[in-house]
C-alpha cells in the first residue's frame, strides 16, 4: 500500500469521526474543536490532491478566523443545554435513516455506474517540480474571475458591516467617541482661564 | 418669418390660446381669457388672409409641406403636414374670420356665464381643430382634426352640463358622429389597403389606377372598389355634415350656446364634410355610383329638412333645419361633380349661416332666452340693427338677386339642371322646390320674430324664471360686442357673392385642389354663358328659381302678415304632413326602435352579466379567492419552525438523488 | 490506488454526517451552523477532487469563492444568533416559530 493510500485513510477516518463527533457530542464547544480537527484532515487531504494554496487557507482563514469566531460566540453566550439535546435520542433513528439512505443513494451513484472509476478519470500524473499552485490560482483568479472576485471583497465588507451593524448596542453609561464634536469643539469648551490672587507665603 | 413658420403659427396660435384660457383660467380671468382667445385667432386670422393675398396677388405656388414625420411603419409614413392651396387658404381664411366675430360675439353673449373662460377655450380649440382639418395633407391628420371637432362639438353642446337636454344632445351628436366616423375610417382603411399611402399627393395620383378593381363585397354582386372607397368616406361625411338619415344630431345640437350654433353648428364645422368630398373629388371623379349616390342624399336632405323647418317654432331650430338643407344643396353640388360650386355655397352660406344664428342669438339674449317665435313679434323697433342684419341674412339664404347666396344657389341649380348624372332629375326638382320652402321658412321667422305686434308682455316683476310670454324686462339692442360682429358678417354676406363667383366658379381659381373629369364639368356650359355677376343676376328674374323665391316670400307675407289664422287653418286640414313633420318624420322614434332600445339592452346584458358576473366576479373576484383559498389552505405547512424547512428540502433532495440513481 | 470516486465518496459521507446533523441537533442554532460548514467542506472536498483529476483549476477558484461565501455567512450568521439571544434569551429553535403563516 502506497503511503498515499495510507495518508488517505488515515485522514478519512480522522475526518468522519471528527464529523460523528461534531454533531453528537453535547457540549457546543466540544463540536466545535471536532469541528476544527475535522477541517484539519481536510486541509491534510487536499495536500494529498494538489490544492496547497487551499489546503492552507482553510486553516489560517478558515480554523483561524471563522473557527475562532465560533468558539468566540459559544463561549460568549450563556447558553442552557439541557432543553437544546432534548429529542436527540427520539429524532435518533430518523436521522441515521435519512443519513444512511442519503450516503447509500450517493454512494450508488458514485461507485455503481462506473462514471466515475479510474476508465473515466484516469489518474493525472504529478504537477511538474517548480509548479506552484499558488501562482497558476491567482493567474486565473486576476484574469478571468477578477469581477468576481472583486465582488467578494464587496460581499465581506457587506458581512463586516452588517455584523456591526447587527451587533451594535447603545448601554447606559458607556463612553463613545464623537469625532464630528470633536472635530467642532472650541477653545473656550475644553480651557477655562482663572485669575487668582497669589497667596500669600504660609509661615512669614 | 419663413412659409412653414407661419403656417405652423396658424393654428397653433389659437391652440396656445385654448391652452392658457383653459388651463390658466383662474390666472388670467375672465378678460384675459377673452383677449388671449381673440388675440390667437385674430392674428390666426390675419396670417390666413396673408397667405390668401400672397396666393391671390403674388402667385405663390401650392405648398405641400411635411411638419414632422411621426412614424414609419410597414413603408407607411404617418405624418403632420400641410397642403397649402387654393381651397385650403379659402376655407382657413373663412374658419378663422367666422371664428373671430364669434369669439367678439360671445364677450356679449356669455357675458353673465359662470363658464366663460371654459367657453373661450373650447372654441379656440375648436378653431385649431378645424384648421388642422382643413390645412391637412394626409388622411391621418385629416382623421385627427375630425375627431377634434367632433370631441369640441360634444363639448360645447353639452357646455350647460347642468341641464339634462344638453348633455343628451350632447350624446346624440357624438354617437350619431360615431356612425358617420366608423364610415369614415373604413373609407380611410380602404385608402390605405389600396394605395399604400396616407398621403394625399401619393393616393390621388395613384388613384385612375384602381379605376377597374372590383370588390364582391356580398356575394353575387360586384363592386367597383374606388366606389367602395368614396361611399365609405361619404359616410363620415353624412355624419359630420348631417345629411339624412344621419342628420338628427344637428337640431338638438341647439341645445349648445348659440355662438356654437353659429360657428360649428352652421358656419364650419358641419361643412368639413363638403370640405372633405371636395378635398377627395379626384378619388369621388372616379366613381359616377357613389356621386349618383351623394347627389340623392343630398337632394333628400335639402328637400326633407327645409320641409320640416316649416314647422318649427323654436327659433334655433328654424335655422338649424334650415342648415341642413343647405348643407343638402352643397351635397348635390358634389354630387354633380359641381364641387366648386359647394364650396363657393360653403362659402357664402358661412357668412350668412353665422349671421343669422347670432341675430337670432341677439333676439334670444333680448327676450332672457326665450327660444319660442311664438312669444316674439314686433321686435324690429327695439333691435335695429339686429332687424336689418336678419334681413339682410333672410335675403342672402333666399338667394335674392346680388346677394352671395344667390350666386352660390343658382350656380348649384345651374350645375344640377346641366347634369346628366343618373337621378339628376329628382336631385333638380328637390333644389327647385328647396327655394321657395327656403324662401317660406325665412319670412316666416324673419315676420315671427320682429313683424307684427309683440306677443309677449313685460312684467317687472315676473321673478327669476317668468312663464313663456313674459319678460322681466323690456328688450332692447344688444351691446357693440353683439351687434358689430352682425355688422361685419352682413357685408360678406352681401358682396362676397358678388366679387368672388367669377374667380371661384368660373376661372378656375380653385381648380389646383379640385379635378373634374371633362365629361363631368357641368360648370363649363354655366362658365360659357357667364357675363359677369350683374348679367347673371339681371338673368336670373327670369328664371324659375326666382319666381319661386317670390311665390315663397308672397305666401309667407300673406299668411303671417296679413291671415295668421291661415296657418292653422292649414295645420287643422292637413294633420297627417303637419304631425309628420312636426315629429321630423319620425327618425328620431325610429331610431330609438331599430336600435337605440336594442343597444341599450345588449349594453345592459354586458354590463351585468359579462362585465359584472363574469369579469368582476369570476375573474378579478374569483382568481382572488381561488388564491385565498389555496393560501388558507397551505399555509398551515408554513410552521415557523426551521428543522420543517430543513427536513422539506433534504426530502427533496433524496428525492432527487433517487431520481438519479434509477436513471 | 486513489481514483475519484474514493474523494467523491468521503465527500458523500461528509455531507451526510452534516445532514444527520441537523436532524439531531434540531433545537440548536450553532450546531445546525457548524453542521452547514460541514456540509460546505463536503462540496469543497468534491470541488477540489473535480479540480485535480480534470486538470483545471477552476475548481479551486469556486472553492475560494465558496470559502469567501461560507465566511461572511458564518459573520453574519452569528451576528444574527448574538442579538437574538440577547433578545430572547435562547437560542432553542423551537421556541423561534413567529414567522409562520
Amino acid at each position: 500500500m502506497p503511503i498515499t493510500e495510507i495518508v488517505f485513510y488515515v485522514f478519512s477516518l480522522v475526518m468522519v469521526s471528527a464529523g460523528v463527533a461534531v454533531i453528537t457530542v453535547r457540549n457546543p464547544v466540544y463540536s466545535a474543536l471536532f469541528l476544527v480537527l475535522a477541517f484539519f484532515s481536510s486541509a491534510a487531504i487536499w495536500l494529498l490532491l494538489e490544492a496547497e494554496f487551499l489546503a492552507i487557507v482553510l486553516i489560517l482563514v478558515y480554523v483561524g478566523a471563522v473557527m475562532v469566531l465560533f468558539l468566540f460566540v459559544v463561549m460568549m453566550l450563556d447558553i442552557n443545554l439541557t432543553p437544546l439535546k432534548e429529542g436527540f435520542i427520539r429524532y435518533l433513528p430518523v436521522g441515521i435513516v435519512v443519513a444512511v439512505l442519503m450516503a447509500a443513494e450517493l454512494l450508488l451513484v458514485i461507485w455503481s455506474k462506473g462514471s466515475f472509476d479510474q476508465g473515466a478519470f484516469p489518474i493525472p500524473p504529478p504537477n511538474p517540480v517548480g509548479f506552484s499552485n499558488t501562482k497558476a490560482l491567482g493567474e486565473l483568479l486576476f484574469t478571468n474571475y477578477l469581477l468576481a472576485f472583486e465582488a467578494a471583497g464587496v460581499i465581506l465588507l457587506v458581512a463586516i458591516i452588517a455584523a456591526i451593524a447587527l451587533t451594535l448596542r447603545k448601554r447606559v453609561g458607556e463612553k463613545r467617541q464623537n469625532p464630528a464634536m470633536q472635530v467642532r469643539v472650541q477653545r473656550d469648551e475644553r480651557v477655562r482661564l482663572v485669575k487668582m490672587d497669589p497667596e500669600p507665603r504660609q509661615g512669614n | 418669418m419663413s412659409l412653414k413658420t407661419i403656417l405652423l403659427l396658424i393654428p397653433l396660435l389659437p391652440l396656445a390660446a385654448a391652452a392658457i384660457a383653459g388651463l390658466l383660467r383662474k390666472q388670467v380671468g375672465r378678460a384675459g381669457s377673452h383677449w388671449v382667445a381673440i388675440l390667437g385667432v385674430g392674428v390666426s386670422f390675419l396670417l390666413s388672409a396673408w397667405v390668401l393675398y400672397q396666393q391671390i396677388f403674388l402667385g405663390m405656388e401650392t405648398q405641400n409641406i411635411t411638419i414632422y414625420t411621426w412614424m414609419i411603419s410597414g413603408g407607411v409614413h404617418f405624418e403632420v403636414g400641410f397642403l397649402i392651396d387654393h381651397l385650403t387658404t379659402l376655407m382657413m381664411t373663412v374658419v378663422t374670420f367666422v371664428s373671430l366675430m364669434v369669439h367678439i360675439y360671445t364677450i356679449g353673449y356669455m357675458a353673465t356665464d359662470p363658464g366663460y373662460q371654459r367657453f373661450f377655450s373650447y372654441i379656440a380649440l375648436f378653431t385649431f381643430s378645424m384648421l388642422m382639418l382643413v390645412m391637412s395633407n394626409n388622411f391621418m391628420q385629416l382623421f385627427f382634426g375630425w375627431e377634434a371637432v367632433g370631441l369640441v362639438s360634444y363639448l360645447l353642446i353639452g357646455f350647460w352640463f347642468d341641464r339634462e337636454s344638453a348633455i343628451y344632445a350632447g350624446l346624440k351628436a357624438f354617437l350619431v358622429n360615431r356612425v358617420g366616423d366608423f364610415g369614415f375610417l373604413l373609407g380611410i382603411a380602404a385608402v390605405l389597403y389600396s394605395f399604400g399611402s396616407l398621403d394625399y399627393a401619393t393616393v390621388f395620383a395613384a388613384a385612375p389606377g384602381i379605376a377597374g378593381k372590383t370588390v364582391t363585397l356580398i356575394p353575387g354582386m360586384e363592386w367597383q372598389w374606388i366606389t367602395v372607397i368614396c361611399i365609405c368616406l361619404f359616410i363620415g361625411a353624412m355624419g359630420k355634415s348631417a345629411q339624412a338619415p344621419l342628420h338628427v344630431w344637428l337640431p338638438d345640437s341647439m341645445e349648445g350656446p348659440t355662438p356654437i350654433s353659429a360657428l360649428i353648428h352652421a358656419a364650419t364645422m358641419v361643412t368639413a364634410g363638403i370640405f372633405m368630398v371636395a378635398r377627395m373629388s379626384p378619388l369621388f371623379e372616379l366613381s359616377d355610383a357613389a356621386l349618383s349616390f351623394v347627389m340623392l342624399i343630398g337632394a333628400v336632405t335639402a328637400l326633407g329638412m327645409g320641409l320640416v323647418g316649416i314647422v318649427q317654432n323654436d327659433i334655433k331650430r328654424v335655422i338649424a333645419y334650415s342648415t341642413l338643407s343647405q348643407l343638402g344643396y352643397m351635397t348635390v353640388a358634389l354630387g354633380v361633380s359641381a364641387y366648386s360650386a359647394a364650396i363657393f355655397h360653403l362659402m357664402t352660406h358661412a357668412f350668412f349661416k353665422a349671421l343669422l344664428f347670432l341675430g337670432a342669438g341677439s333676439v334670444i339674449i333680448a327676450l332672457h332666452h326665450q327660444q319660442d317665435m311664438r312669444y316674439m313679434g314686433g321686435l324690429r323697433k327695439q333691435m335695429p340693427i339686429t332687424w336689418i342684419t336678419a334681413w339682410v341674412g333672410t335675403l342672402a339664404l333666399i338667394g335674392f338677386p346680388f346677394m352671395s347666396g344667390f350666386y352660390s344657389k343658382d350656380s348649384i341649380i345651374e350645375a344640377v339642371a346641366e347634369s346628366s348624372r343618373w337621378g339628376s332629375e329628382v336631385a333638380y326638382w328637390s333644389v327647385l322646390l328647396g327655394v321657395l320652402i327656403t324662401s317660406f321658412y325665412s319670412f316666416r321667422l324673419l315676420y315671427l320674430t320682429f313683424h307684427g305686434q309683440p306677443r309677449y308682455r313685460v312684467d317687472v316683476g315676473a321673478g327669476e324664471h317668468p312663464p313663456d310670454g313674459v319678460v322681466q324686462h323690456a328688450p332692447h339692442e344688444s351691446p357693440w360686442v353683439v351687434t358689430v360682429p352682425l355688422i361685419l358678417l352682413a357685408i360678406p354676406s352681401i358682396v362676397i357673392g358678388y366679387l368672388l363667383i367669377g374667380p371661384v366658379l368660373f376661372e378656375g381659381w380653385l381648380s389646383d385642389a379640385i379635378s373634374v373629369l371633362p365629361h363631368n364639368n357641368v360648370l363649363e356650359h354655366a362658365a360659357e354663358n357667364f357675363h359677369g355677376p350683374v348679367a347673371m343676376a339681371k338673368h336670373a328674374i327670369g328664371t324659375a328659381p326666382f319666381w319661386l323665391m317670390i311665390t315663397g316670400f308672397v305666401l309667407a307675407t300673406f299668411i303671417y302678415q296679413f291671415r295668421p289664422a291661415l296657418a292653422d287653418f292649414f295645420k287643422q286640414k292637413l294633420p297627417g304632413i303637419y304631425r309628420l313633420l312636426e315629429n321630423k318624420y319620425y327618425f328620431d322614434e325610429l331610431y330609438q326602435k331599430l336600435f337605440i332600445s336594442r343597444s341599450v339592452r345588449i349594453g345592459r346584458g354586458l354590463w351585468k352579466k359579462v362585465d359584472a358576473g363574469v369579469i368582476d366576479g369570476g375573474l378579478v373576484n374569483g382568481s382572488a379567492r381561488l388564491m385565498g383559498n389555496l393560501a388558507a389552505r397551505i399555509r398551515v405547512w408554513q410552521s415557523g419552525y426551521l428543522f420543517h424547512y430543513a427536513f422539506a428540502m433534504i426530502a427533496g433532495l433524496i428525492g432527487i438523488l433517487a431520481i438519479w440513481v434509477v436513471l | 490506488m486513489l481514483t475519484l470516486a474514493h474523494f467523491l465518496s468521503l465527500g458523500a459521507i461528509l455531507f451526510c454526517l452534516g445532514v444527520a446533523g441537523i436532524f439531531l441537533n434540531r433545537k440548536n442554532v450553532i450546531i445546525l451552523l457548524m453542521c452547514i460548514e460541514l456540509m460546505l467542506l463536503a462540496v469543497n472536498m468534491n470541488f477540489v477532487a473535480f479540480s485535480r483529476f480534470l486538470g483545471n483549476m477552476d475548481g479551486q477558484v469556486f472553492v475560494f469563492f465558496i470559502l469567501t461565501v461560507a465566511a461572511s455567512e458564518a459573520a453574519i450568521g452569528l451576528a444574527i444568533l448574538v442579538v437574538l439571544f440577547r433578545n430572547r434569551r435562547t437560542i432553542n429553535v423551537a421556541e423561534l416559530d413567529e414567522l409562520k403563516g
